[in-house]
């Protein structure tokens, strides 16, 4: 049995991409293995860990719970999107500085979910990016850094800074 | 140079030892520019996916691999037989220090019986991992139900089934040890308090699964393997040795590792198999472990069964403890570490921060069809600590004594090492009471019980748990590895190098997974040196490149592997003033090394730069007297000599709430105090700490590999394994002590088990601390909902 394939045409990261790629094929091994797109992770690809986390037409979905061929047409931005585009630098810069990572597996998901956060216009507490970050495992950090992360870049962006 | 020099060193005014200064890899990783093994795509790579038992024990009648090995795509079926005639042998994951101790011989495949759940039975190589997938569904394997053993409590009873029935049994290992008159004291004491606990199995999870990528090249007979691993030199020699290749022709490289946590310092079949499969196809061949395969054949922890018993007098003074242990490991020793440590471990540190010297121990390991156990972060701590700590609090109790204080009265004085310990090991610059002290303070712990009291009133449950707790970090060579014989460095070892640009390469074999492993050993080569830290580049996780060492286990990475630095750090620093001192004509003494310049001492003016010195040390050589023959590259080992460990104190703090009516338990603040002896950079220090207790508390709280009665694991996918995730968290205060070991100039001891060694522990006495007006006691981890309720007598 030869692999069912089928042509698509979606943006990743700002460039229009056509390839054909096998229907089963879901979408984070499609951006790692046809376009080297080697961000985002793979750590349950039942859509528990967040590992794999990217933002699809503007929204945060799992790519692992997403075939590829579903992003025809789609706006993929993955993590390398993200750092290109300097949306996050300082998001980014706070994670370094505040050791928000061990490892670094679960990071391209934390920030991936972590942007949602920081357009907010009124202050979030510590319990609600805990909650809204409550879907991303991380097995090193014990979150605590990670919080702190978050809230520095959320109140620097308050303070306009 | 004398010992106070050298030590100023480190200590010199905005020295890079001491400070935060952030990690390399960090900055890789916030772009998305972290590079895993499965990151790493050679041409022509295949992949490897495997068929595994569904039985917990079964006979493998027969296999029939036609269809798979003629589905389009595959390069290779293998079965356990055609696999173990390529090895040099089955593995037996037994080590003479653990005398007595019996296993079974393994195969690396399965061979006519897989014994769990899980085991390889075929493997599967094709062009990519769908296609194995889809070939190994072709696979068909006739096998014959075995009764399975899975009730550790049972695993010795004469009815039950021998797994290996060459062993005679299912015991892998037994022991005991006694000090004192454990009788005796128990027999005088005022009160005694005895208690069973029991732990459920876990598993690592590191969110990166095991990983690996093998590339034999056969014109060269050469073999590299990129794998997602803590210790490359032990790999190395386990890998060469099994599938009898040259260990000199076996390169290991480590890239970035998503997670460790002892996970990966072990060695599994399905990675042999893979290795294999390069050798015999001379093709890159890569497999990575998906998260089922993960929970079911990655190593499992924890599963054991604690008696204790406590004696004390009616003011408070501990005066014997004594342990029973049975502990649930799977069908197989683990090789080559073994799967008794956990036991032997609890043995070891049960009741550890107390000054008793009556104590007894015994331990029986028995084997059962799962998944093999073994180390796991934290190896025992969090099971010895939550027995021994509940013990404790129950004592205190009886006595009527507040838990600090009761600790207050039993901990070893800070004054009165060297000591052994009750459980007969060497303990030296210890520091419980100014840990106690410390974290009373931390918690404000007076007002916190006023707290308490008052939410008590308004019909809201909340406890205090404290937990004092010892960790063995950094073994030595004379206790378990290399004395058990085991290819397993427990020296570690630097080599430095000054390049002609002035730089500093500094290679260690110490890895790192994300602890910051190769930040610190940056911080303590530039402020030994003098040079600025962008100056130094550190290169960790490559077997062509780091002189031979252990990697890192144990929390052995500073604690050995810095003072290895350190010490190569000074003799390169000896060579560089040596040549500065020749070409100023200027007596060495009289010179420093500052911010990459040589100096008069006591002066910051540049009177030659190391790029200077790089220079003219490789290029401008005649510039030097005949006598000088630069090196400028220095290398230098390191290992304990007679301890068994450089052990590490601390203490921790929780405040929970209880819902008593849903048994759920909110975690509202949690402190720990801990004595890692020098911090070379304190926010890495804390975050490791941080993240381990976190991980304690999810295998408190959440985690249990469940088992059904015919062996099948229940709950293999992370919705059904429960993890600790940011919004049950809370934060974590840290604290440190720092009372520098004596065995090293540096000064560092372990830091990266602490939180998790003692999590479970405070969390424990925290929540029993809660329920106790209720008549309720927990003694069994995880804590979940249902056993809170029914400590209540609620279900
Ligand atoms: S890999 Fe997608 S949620 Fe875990
Ligand atoms: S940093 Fe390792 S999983 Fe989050």
């Amino acid at each position: 049995m030869s692999e069912i394939t089928m042509e698509i045409t979606l943006t990743v990261n700002s460039e229009k991409i056509t390839k054909t790629v096998p229907v089963r094929q879901h979408l984070v091994d499609f951006l790692r293995m046809e376009l080297g797109l080697t961000g985002s992770h793979l750590g349950c690809e039942h859509g528990v860990c967040g590992a794999c986390s990217i933002r699809v037409n503007n929204a945060v979905v799992r790519g692992c719970l997403m075939l590829a061929v579903q992003a025809d047409g789609a706006d993929v931005v993955t993590v390398e999107g993200l750092t290109e585009t300097k949306e996050i630098e300082d998001l980014q810069k706070n994670f370094v500085e505040r050791n928000a990572m061990q490892c670094g597996y679960c990071t391209p998901g934390m920030l991936v979910t972590a942007a949602e956060l920081l357009r907010t216009t009124k202050p979030i507490s510590r319990d609600d990016i805990r909650n809204h970050l409550s879907g991303n495992f991380c097995r090193c950090t014990g979150y605590h850094a990670i919080i702190d992360a978050v809230e520095t870049t959320i109140n620097n962006r308050l303070k306009g800074r | 140079m004398g010992k106070e020099t050298q030590i100023n060193l480190l200590d010199r005014p905005n020295s890079y030892v001491g400070r935060i200064l952030s990690r390399d890899a960090a900055k890789r990783a916030v772009a998305g520019r972290g590079r895993y093994t499965d990151d790493i795509m050679p041409h022509r790579t295949l992949h490897a996916a495997f068929v595994r038992s569904p039985y917990g024990h079964a006979k493998i009648l027969s296999i029939d691999i036609k269809a798979a090995q003629e589905h389009p795509g595959v390069a290779l079926v293998m079965t356990g037989e055609e696999l173990s005639e390529m090895c040099t042998g089955p593995w037996v994951g037994t080590l003479v220090c653990f005398e007595g101790m019996k296993s079974a011989p393994q195969n690396p495949m399965a061979v006519d019986r897989a014994c769990w759940q899980g085991e390889p039975v075929v493997m599967v190589v094709a062009s990519s991992r769908a296609v194995a997938e889809d070939a190994c569904e072709l696979v068909s394997v006739h096998y014959e139900e075995l009764p399975v053993v899975v009730d550790k409590e049972a695993a010795l009873d004469p009815e039950i089934p021998i797994i290996h029935p060459e062993l005679g049994d299912n015991l892998a290992f037994e022991k005991t040890i006694e000090t004192g008159d454990v009788e005796k004291a128990t027999s005088e004491a005022d009160i005694v308090i005895e208690d069973t606990f029991t732990f459920g199995r876990h598993t690592a999870v590191s969110l990166e699964p095991r990983a690996l990528l093998a590339e034999f090249d056969p014109g060269t007979d050469r073999l590299t393997i990129h794998t997602s691993s803590q210790c490359p030199h032990m790999i190395q020699a386990v890998f060469a040795r099994t599938l009898g290749v040259p260990e000199h022709n076996v390169r290991i490289v480590a890239p970035d590792v998503g997670g460790s946590f002892g996970l990966k310092i072990h060695t599994f079949g399905d990675e042999v198999a893979t290795t294999a499969a390069s050798i015999k196809l001379g093709r890159p061949v890569k497999f990575i472990a998906d998260r089922l395969e993960s929970f079911a054949t990655d190593i499992h922890a924890r599963e054991n069964r604690v008696k204790g018993r406590i004696a004390v007098t009616k003011d408070g003074i501990i005066t014997s403890m004594d342990i029973d242990i049975r502990s649930g490991a799977g069908a197989y020793s683990q090789y080559p570490r073994t799967s008794v440590f956990e036991a032997n471990q609890i043995l070891n540190i049960t009741g550890g921060p107390y000054a008793h010297q009556n104590y007894r121990a015994t331990t029986q390991v028995v084997y059962l069809n799962k998944v093999p156990t073994s180390q796991y972060r934290a190896v025992g701590h969090p099971i010895g600590n939550s027995v021994g700590e509940s013990l404790v609090d129950q004592a205190a109790d009886a006595c009527g004594i507040d838990p600090v204080e009761f600790r207050r009265l039993n901990v070893m004085r800070d004054d009165s090492y060297p000591r052994t310990s009750a459980a007969g090991i060497e303990m030296q610059d210890l520091s419980h009471q100014k840990c106690l002290e410390t974290l009373v303070a931390e918690m404000n712990y007076d007002s916190l019980r006023t707290e308490q009291a008052a939410y008590r009133k308004k019909g809201i449950q909340r406890g205090i748990g404290i937990a004092a707790f010892i960790k063995g970090t950094a073994p030595g060579p004379s206790g378990y590895y290399g004395a058990g014989g085991a290819p397993i460095a427990t020296q570690d070892a630097c080599t430095v190098k000054l390049e002609p640009s002035g730089g500093i390469l500094c290679m260690v074999g110490v890895t790192d997974q994300g602890q910051g492993v190769d930040t610190v050993m940056g911080q303590i080569t530039a402020a030994t040196i003098g040079t600025p830290i962008d100056s130094v580049r550190v290169i960790e996780g490559d077997t062509d490149a780091v002189p031979y060492g252990g990697g890192t286990y144990a929390s052995r990475a500073t604690a050995i592997g810095g003072e290895a630095t350190y010490q190569a750090a000074l003799s390169l620093r000896k060579e560089i003033l040596e040549i500065a001192g020749a070409l100023l004509q200027a007596d060495i003494d009289a010179l420093d090394i500052v911010n990459g310049n040589i100096v008069n001492k006591g002066d910051t003016v540049s009177r030659i730069s190391l790029a200077e010195i790089g220079r003219i040390g490789h290029f401008q050589v005649s510039e030097l007297p005949n006598h000088i023959q630069p090196v400028l590259s220095a290398t230098h080992r390191f290992r304990l000599r007679d301890a068994l460990y450089i052990f590490t104190n601390g203490i921790q703090g929780a405040y929970v709430e209880v819902d008593i009516d849903t048994g759920f338990i909110k975690l509202l603040n949690h402190w720990v105090v801990e004595d890692c002896g020098r911090v070379i950079n304190p926010q890495l220090a804390d975050e490791q700490v941080r993240g381990g207790c976190v991980q304690g508390l999810g295998g408190a709280l959440y985690e249990e590999c469940v088992y059904d009665s015919a062996g099948q694991l229940q709950n293999a996918t992370l919705a059904d394994y429960l993890t600790p995730m940011a919004g049950e968290m809370p934060d974590i205060n840290v604290s440190h002590i720092q009372t520098h070991t004596g065995v090293s100039e540096l000064g560092a001891k372990g830091v990266g088990e602490s939180g998790t060694g003692a999590a479970p522990a405070v969390v424990m006495n925290a929540v029993n601390d809660a329920i106790r007006p209720f008549g309720g006691k927990i003694t069994s981890q995880p804590m979940s909902p249902t056993i809170i309720l029914e400590a209540l007598g609620k279900i």
